[in-house]
């Protein structure tokens, strides 16, 4: 369909766009400003940036305190590290567990196909933070794990499982896993059979036709998979908060520490400002990624 | 081969048990009797009466389905319109940006869009006057961006790959456009837009930490509360909670499975 009218369509595009401008983009913007000015005691707890001085000239105050203190003090240094480190390894036990299972969906009668998907994604459509709560019901000290074990009598005193990293990493696969497995599953069920049929025939052995076929042309799946799930594990709060340990210093914890417990508005900002630079490039590799997706179809 | 395949359904089952058992377990213990959540005493209701009863869960629950409903509503006119620019409107100026804006909060972590809303509330307030305080309409404000993105993936997707020749024939049988996209476009990507709806009102329910960050003292939405509780240890009617959201959630899926069947089965495939 053309749209002929310049007007309707420019009507179409101004709305979402100048909304997620104001409400998405623009925000960035106050607070890369917020984490250059310092903070203050008041409402809202930071000195402007812009200040007239007396003189009557505007005065240009930036305050770079809040990003040396994030290099220098090694807090919050180890809490990026961390992030990352927690992020990455959780992406890729994502992919290892949801592989097969976006696979043999894939592989699945047609007619079968919708429920099994569905199977996966249901559990995201029930509450996250119940779920989570559904861990701690099971790892908790006097929790069913422990209660079985002891009435089992393997162990004559509860394990500690709650509140350590074994704890961290389950609640943030079992929760991104579905991200994993759907762009995994819209990749592999696009895969012609026959070329699998053609390796066979030349010889190779089902692995390898998995390792020279299957595996490289699920590539974009992985991917997108993969950064579904680390991108926003890198800031993850609610899981390190409830079923990590208290060492479980990750960087959104931090974030939400210095703005709800400490009121410093700043420093805050300024983590949100790093953290932001850290994750540009893969952000932007996914939108690659996701701009390709729709243009192959 | 097939030794292969059935590890691989081996795979799969591991895959559901892992994704499965917490939830059995959310509902087998809120019929437990004692209010020590985790140790069985007997089978009782009571933990469902003493929900009904909770106030402070029931006012969170209504808020929250007020938010989610306008936000979601607003959310899906939006990304339908974002949808449609970029499955339609092909390469036109600022489509990058464009394109980043809408896939961005697909990914962008919690905490950062949280911090970054609540700032420009905070310095519109300032500036404009507007908004007085923050609550109900700043949080619908920014639930109505986040899902925005998902519901536009969704409408994109449904349009990129969509048949458009009836919209073609429409054209030359002389209709204008804005008819074509109501009699044609419209009831075509219908389940879509209801698919996006539903997603993005079920976002909106679930979001902790960007309600966390935009709302003001006197507007808890039901995972602030739920979070509160559960920071202070598991209580019995959180678990009753989870199990009647479990069961309207699969009551929900199971009508939309049944619907889109009838639907297919109606468009003859």
């Amino acid at each position: 369909m053309r749209w002929r009218a310049p007007s309707s369509r420019a009507l179409v595009l101004a709305l979402p766009f100048l909304w997620l401008g104001l409400f998405f983009l623009a925000p960035f913007l106050i607070v890369a400003k917020i984490a250059v000015s310092e903070a203050a005691l008041g409402i809202p707890p930071y000195a402007p940036v812009a200040r007239w001085t007396d003189q009557g000239a505007l005065a240009l105050v930036l305050n770079l305190e809040n990003f040396t203190l994030l290099i220098e003090d090694s807090f919050y240094l180890d809490a990026y590290l961390r992030s990352v480190r927690v992020a990455g390894i959780s992406a890729l036990i994502c992919l290892l567990l949801g592989y097969p299972m976006a696979y043999a969906i894939a592989r699945a009668p047609e007619a079968r196909r919708n429920v099994l998907l569905l199977l996966v994604i249901l559990p995201f459509w029930t509450s996250f933070l119940l779920r989570i709560m559904a861990w701690i019901g099971l790892l908790a000290d006097n929790g069913v794990i422990n209660n079985i074990l002891l009435a089992l009598g393997i162990v004559s005193e509860p394990v500690r499982l709650l509140y350590t990293d074994a704890a961290l990493y389950l609640g943030i696969v079992y929760c991104y896993l579905p991200f994993m497995v759907l762009p995994l599953y819209a990749n592999l069920v696009k895969l012609d059979p026959v070329l699998l049929e053609a390796a066979s025939d030349l010889g190779a052995r089902p692995w390898r036709a998995f390792l020279a076929v299957t595996l490289p042309l699920s590539l974009p799946g992985i991917l997108a998979g993969t950064m579904l799930v680390f991108i926003p594990a890198v800031g993850e709060f609610v899981i390190p908060e409830l079923l990590g340990g208290p060492d479980a210093q990750l960087i959104g914890r931090v974030l939400w520490t210095e703005f709800f417990t400490n009121r410093d508005w700043p420093m805050a900002s300024a983590l949100a400002v790093v953290l932001l630079l850290l994750l540009v490039l893969p952000i932007a590799w996914f939108q690659h990624l996701q701009g390709r997706a729709t243009e192959g179809r | 081969m097939s030794r292969r395949l059935g590890r691989i359904w081996i795979a799969l089952g591991v895959g559901y048990a892992f994704l499965y058992i917490p939830i059995a377990l959310l509902v087998v213990l809120s019929f437990n009797d004692s209010r020590l959540v985790t140790i069985w005493t007997g089978f009782s209701f009571r933990w469902y009466v003493a929900l009904w009863r909770n106030d402070a869960l029931v006012n969170a629950a209504v808020l929250s389905i007020r938010i989610a409903a306008v936000a979601a509503t607003g959310a899906t006119v939006l990304g339908m319109a974002a949808g449609f620019a970029l499955a339609r409107f092909g390469a036109f100026r600022g489509r990058g940006l464009f394109g980043a804006m809408v896939a961005a909060p697909l990914v962008m972590p919690e905490v950062i869009t949280g911090l970054s809303l609540l700032l420009l509330f905070v310095a519109l307030a300032e500036s404009v006057g507007w908004p007085g305080e923050r609550g109900l309409t700043t949080v619908t404000i920014a639930h109505t961006t986040f899902a925005t993105a998902y519901v536009a993936v969704v409408v994109q997707s449904r349009l990129s790959d969509f048949d458009r020749s009836l919209e073609e024939a429409a054209l030359d049988l002389g209709a204008r456009p804005w008819q074509v996209f109501a009699l044609i476009t419209l009831p075509l990507i219908a389940p879509a837009l209801a698919a996006g709806w539903l997603l993005a009102f079920t976002l909106s329910l679930d979001d902790l930490v960007i309600a966390s960050f935009t709302s003001g003292p006197g507007a808890s939405t039901l995972p602030m509360v739920v979070f509160s509780a559960l920071k202070l240890g598991l209580t019995p009617e959180l678990f009753a909670l989870a199990t009647v959201i479990i069961v309207v959630v699969s009551a929900g899926l199971l009508l939309a499975l049944r619907l889109g069947r009838v639907a297919s089965a109606r468009a003859g495939g």
